[in-house]
């Protein structure tokens, strides 16, 4: 199945990525290539076949609820690109 | 010093055991390589060489006073998608450029309280996403045995540096072949471990129901001796299983006499080089002239994988990378309107192409009305592939076939066409699905370019792939094999 230029716009929209015009035009073309392939799924019998989330069938494991991690802020955001008074900051998103 | 590159982790340790040379000595000799070569390879995105000496000095220090970890003094690289405290980490992206680790991965922190030094850090392609190189931002690695060809990936800097001598191992990680098709392409040996059996704690997450740590290097003793280092319960790791972890290096020396090795006859297809699929042939006689038993087995529903992968791989990718959102670490775009804004243009500028169609595959195949059609579909056939897998596994140890279609291909030569890239993990991709260990050992030359053997087990048999591969080593010298320029 091939995708057209508004669909790869409303991927794009929902995968938060900006593209230029001619990163538009060859993702229309690639990935209707990569979906025209992976369509080829669609032959396997999978009648009654459980989905298989995960390599090995073992339980979600839980750890005791008691507190192991320190507060190591100040250090964290040592990587962000703008923070104030140990608050991240961002454009405004309330007028 | 001089020489010392050219030795195996195993004998370099017997070397400072023996007091034959020092941790420093030794270090800086393989700075001073790196400083000289790297320039032809980019197998480097960092070289970490003033911790590195301050490292090697604390060995040297810990021995003579009596101390130190199994590792103590020898050298490694780490793959740049292992967290590194203190020390950029940038995954081969734009987007992490300016990361500093705030901590160390589980494996990361194992190497060192065991004594091992770090040299630096490995270029990749971006997040792990290619089976090239080419997708890296820091640019292209080449293959020591061919500057013109591209030493595979995504792990392909880590492979890159033990061929060419820089350093007898390297961290490596593999979603859908990235530690076995670079060994391959490169003449190493790598292996993946079973799905769960390394922590993946601080490793930077591609497709996490795939993905797994492993090591490339010139032995697999040496694997083992890293291995049993590596692996093992991580609480900080929900993923990682609380399984003994077996002595890897004294179960080599068992003999393979009696093992029944799997032959898939939908390997041998025409996807395969014809001259790869006799080197491969030739190794599995020569493996059966050890003592074990060649079987043929079905696949029936093999060659489903790359799909499968590619609906998976993808899915979970896109779900893993929307943490990168110019906020609280990683690239932000400037100027920008609005939040929204700041979220499309810092990941428009952050990501490359290869990733941004990946996240954009994966957000396709989960967007609604798509989801049964490909995301459930591909689990289901995903069962189906990982029941070949245990079906064969009843009637034999492990499975041997080819890692990769081709030695290595030329730079540039598959990177506009993402399909015939992908095909490279054909081989590969099944052991990551069904969450099996895997290792390619090297298997002779087509045209004097390295060909490797693909080895596959049963969940937690990495002692028995090891010592097919250790079995097989002893019986042939391919991988004492040297590209040129790097005696």
């Amino acid at each position: 199945m091939s995708l057209d230029k508004d669909q790869v716009r409303q991927i794009a929209k929902l995968a938060r990525l900006e593209l230029s015009e001619d990163e538009y035009a060859e993702s229309v073309e690639k990935l209707s290539k990569i979906v025209d392939f992976v369509d080829h799924l669609s032959a396997a019998d999978t009648s009654g076949v459980m989905p298989m989330a995960h390599p090995l069938n073992v339980a979600q494991r839980l750890r005791a609820d008691v507190v192991t991690e320190q507060n190591d802020r100040d250090r964290f955001q040592e990587n962000a690109p703008a923070v104030a008074n140990g608050l991240y900051l961002v454009p405004k998103v309330i007028e | 010093m001089t020489g010392l590159h050219a030795k195996t982790l195993t004998e370099l340790k017997a070397g400072l055991d023996g007091g034959e040379f020092s941790s420093v000595e030794l270090t800086q000799s393989l700075l001073d390589r790196i400083a000289a070569h790297d320039d032809q390879l980019n197998a480097l995105i960092t070289v970490t060489g003033d911790e590195a000496l301050a490292a090697a000095e604390r060995a040297d220090d810990a021995r003579a006073a009596g101390a130190g970890g199994v590792l103590n003094g020898l050298p490694i690289i780490h793959k740049d998608i292992f967290c590194t405290r203190g020390i950029k980490t940038t995954c081969g992206s734009r987007m992490l450029d300016n990361f500093i680790s705030p901590y160390d991965a589980t494996i990361v922190e194992r190497l060192a309280a065991a004594g091992a030094v770090v040299l630096g850090k490995a270029n990749m392609d971006e997040f792990a996403m290619g089976s090239s190189n080419e997708t890296s931002y820091f640019g292209p690695v080449r293959n020591p045995w061919d500057r013109e060809r591209s030493p595979g990936g995504s792990s392909g800097g880590s492979a890159a540096a033990v061929a060419a001598r820089f350093s007898p191992a390297a961290t490596a990680t593999d979603t859908g072949g990235s530690i076995r098709q670079p060994a391959a392409l490169t003449g190493t040996l790598g292996i993946k471990p079973t799905y769960g059996r390394v922590s993946r704690y601080g490793m930077i997450a591609f497709a996490s129901s795939l993905d797994q740590a492993g090591v490339i290097t010139r032995s697999a003793e040496d694997a083992a001796r890293l291995l049993g280092v590596m692996a093992g319960f991580d609480e900080r790791d929900s993923t990682c299983l609380d399984v003994p972890v077996p002595d890897y290096v004294a179960e080599l020396g068992q003999s393979i006499k009696g093992l029944k090795v799997g032959v898939v006859r939908q390997h041998f297809d025409a996807g395969l080089d014809a001259d790869c699929g006799a080197r491969v042939k030739e190794a599995i006689a020569v493996i059966e002239s050890l003592g074990a038993t060649a079987v043929e087995v079905d696949m029936p529903n093999i060659d489903y994988s790359v799909p499968t992968y590619y609906v998976v791989a993808p899915a979970e990718c896109s779900s893993n990378l929307s943490r990168f959102d110019g906020v609280r670490f990683g690239h932000r775009a400037g100027n920008v309107e609005d939040l929204f804004d700041l979220y499309c243009r810092s990941r428009g500028e952050g990501f490359g192409d290869e990733v941004k169609r990946r996240i954009m595959t994966g957000t396709y195949v989960l967007s609604a009305g798509y989801y049964d059609a490909y995301y459930l579909k591909a689990q289901q056939v995903r069962h189906l592939i990982a029941d070949d897998f245990k079906r064969a596994f009843e009637k034999v140890d492990v499975i041997a076939g080819p890692t990769a279609p081709t030695p290595a291909f030329r730079l540039g030569d598959k990177v506009d066409d993402p399909i015939t890239m992908y095909l490279n993990d054909i081989y590969t991709i099944g052991a990551n699905l069904g969450g099996f260990p895997a290792l390619s050992v090297p298997c002779g030359f087509v045209n004097d370019l390295p060909v490797g053997l693909h080895l596959v087990g049963h969940h937690f048999a990495e002692s028995t792939l090891l010592r097919c591969a250790h079995a097989y080593e002893q019986a042939t010298d391919w991988l004492a094999a040297c590209p040129e320029g790097f005696a």
